[in-house]
């Protein structure tokens, strides 16, 4: 394994998946956390994925890949049928966010979220002193062309946690390369949670 | 056994001797049975690198190769041979016609062997189920314990889910292409307008033609023409057809002024020339029967561990997209393997046929994971 060509969202979720678990990944894009997963840790992977480009990188990598979007592939899973379920940087993108996170916590044991901190201090230096919609390395888009449909912090994410009930049994904060110790909040460009019910 | 281009051209396999024969769905019995089938590439001493290759309706055990005098190669030759997505440096492929078909397997214009005449209307009606049950004994005859895989695409799809519902264990991994759990009312209602349009013509006689000079080419004609308007789509008609006229101006009265109405009339004068009308009564009914909904798909009482590879288009309007989902929506519930993909063309139904690059690039990955496993792709560069 390359380590150095790995981004860090994806070092930091291949060293939570234990090996020979069942894993679905929601958004999988090109399948490269998949392979990783599949070729190393023996995990029985899953992908679902809406782009044409992405399903056939993931078919050629020997994956196991769902053509269609998130917000309906979940229902036929029954309950708890994977350990985990992986949500990295596509929840922000899903048209029911809250239902998603619901149904991934249904039909895995576990469901790890991944997504940008639109908290973070270039964020709100951008809103606050600039009036700008910010862009930053983990929001890197313009207003008019975001795949984003939810803009949230980690703060944001952990009320959600308290409303909603949902445990929170791991938490990962994210600079550009490295793990953010203090402040996350305000310092993290990323954060990754590791879920139950 | 060794055919690597398919020169050897047709062989021929008979069983389910009369009077016993084989049981079908109906509980009638067929017998003598014989299967036409061709083979390419070579089986390993492992008998662990052979595929089934289901045909459509109108298919036939020719997949693949160009025989002699022939203008046209097999119906799949673009992706059967060396190199192709099966690769037959790789793999052994076989293809074998249907019974109830008229290209060299038994059907209804086969010899009765209780009259001495042709079958006609006393050929039983088969069902998907009896045609599989029918490519098992030749399975068995070339002593392969499990396939690798079984692919086709249309009726030949139908056929790759029935191995897995009737022979899980025999079966390592299932491509079903365009294909359905069922036929909608509005795919029966196709079906339904060909039989009448074959019925109507007088030259059927209730099936009983064989004799005559007459036969009935006409509803047949007719009968393929509804086909293939249902195979292409209109985005694919336009391209090809548009308005454009066979002549340079209207002809003012009903011969063919369109290139369309050209274009159907000979895809049906051909088709006659090949095809029996009694197997298209035979067969659309066989795709009518189909039934794998509710769960009969995957057996329950069954360890079942097969891996599928299923592919839709999007323009296929008569095997629309959300008929493959379904096929997925049974897999997930029942914990299977699978991969799904919906593949962009504008060919309508016919894209099983057409769309090579995008079916290559799926089918031969695929085939390679589950032939090799991970060990394929370990050199993949991360």
């Amino acid at each position: 394994m390359r380590s150095d060509r790995i981004s860090i969202d994806h070092r930091i979720i291949y060293g939570i998946v234990e090996p020979g678990s069942r894993v679905l990944d929601l958004g999988c894009g090109d399948g490269e956390l998949m392979y990783l997963l599949a070729k190393d840790k023996a995990a029985r992977v899953q992908g679902i994925e809406i782009d044409d480009e992405a399903i056939y990188k993931c078919v050629a990598k020997g994956l196991s890949v769902f053509h269609g979007d998130i917000d309906s592939g979940l229902k036929e899973y029954p309950d708890k049928s994977f350990d985990y379920v992986i949500l990295n940087q596509s929840m922000q993108q899903v048209k029911k966010a809250d239902f998603v996170i619901q149904e991934g916590l249904r039909v895995g044991k576990k469901l790890i979220v991944g997504f940008p901190n639109f908290g973070s201090v270039n964020a709100r230096i951008s809103i606050f002193f600039k009036g700008k919609t910010p862009i930053t390395p983990s929001l890197p888009y313009r207003w008019y062309n975001t795949p984003n449909l939810h803009f949230l912090t980690i703060s944001d994410f952990k009320s959600y946690c308290a409303e909603r009930d949902v445990k929170i049994l791991d938490t990962y904060y994210l600079g550009d390369d490295k793990i953010v110790k203090i402040w996350p909040n305000l310092l993290a460009l990323n954060a990754i949670f590791v879920l139950a019910k | 056994m060794k055919n690597t281009d398919g020169a050897t051209g047709t062989l021929y396999f008979n069983f389910a001797e009369h009077p016993e024969g084989l049981r079908l769905a109906s509980g009638k019995k067929l017998g003598p049975i014989t299967l036409a089938y061709e083979a390419y590439g070579t089986l390993n001493k492992e008998k662990t690198n052979a595929i089934l290759v289901c045909h459509a309706l109108s298919g036939d055990a020719h997949a693949a190769g160009r025989r002699e005098g022939d203008d046209a190669p097999g119906w799949w030759d673009d992706l059967i041979g060396p190199g192709k997505a099966m690769d037959t440096k790789k793999y052994f492929v076989i293809c074998s016609n249907t019974i109830g078909g008229c290209r060299g397997s038994t059907g209804p214009a086969s010899v009765n062997p209780s009259t001495g005449r042709p079958y006609g209307l006393d050929f039983p009606i088969i069902t998907i189920e009896d045609m599989v049950n029918a490519q098992k004994f030749l399975i068995d005859h070339l002593g392969i314990k499990k396939l690798l895989c079984v692919v086709g695409g249309s009726m030949g799809g139908m056929q790759a889910l029935q191995w897995v519902a009737s022979y899980p264990e025999r079966v390592q991994s299932a491509i079903p292409i365009a294909t359905a759990l069922k036929h909608s009312p509005q795919q029966i209602a196709f079906s339904e307008v060909g039989r009448q349009a074959v019925m109507a013509d007088p030259a059927w006689n209730k099936g009983d033609y064989y004799d005559r000079a007459d036969k009935p080419k006409n509803g047949l004609a007719v009968a393929r023409m509804i086909g293939h308007i249902t195979y292409m789509s209109d985005e694919s008609m336009e391209k090809k057809f548009s308005r454009r006229l066979k002549d340079k101006d209207y002809n003012f009265d009903f011969t063919a002024d369109f290139e369309v109405e050209g274009y159907l009339r000979y895809r049906g004068d051909n088709f006659v020339k090949r095809f029996d009308a009694n197997s298209y009564l035979y067969l659309t009914k066989a795709l009518d029967y189909f039934d794998l909904s509710d769960g009969r798909l995957i057996p329950k009482d069954r360890k079942v561990d097969v891996r599928f590879l299923v592919i839709a288009f999007k323009s296929d309007w008569l095997y629309p997209a959300y008929q493959s989902q379904e096929i997925v929506r049974q897999l997930k519930i029942a914990g299977q393997d699978a991969t799904y993909c919906e593949v962009k063309s504008t060919y309508g139904h016919d894209a099983f046929l057409l769309e090579v690059d995008e079916e290559t690039h799926l089918i031969k990955h695929f085939l390679d994971k589950t032939f090799h496993g991970y060990d394929v792709v370990r050199e993949y560069e991360i």
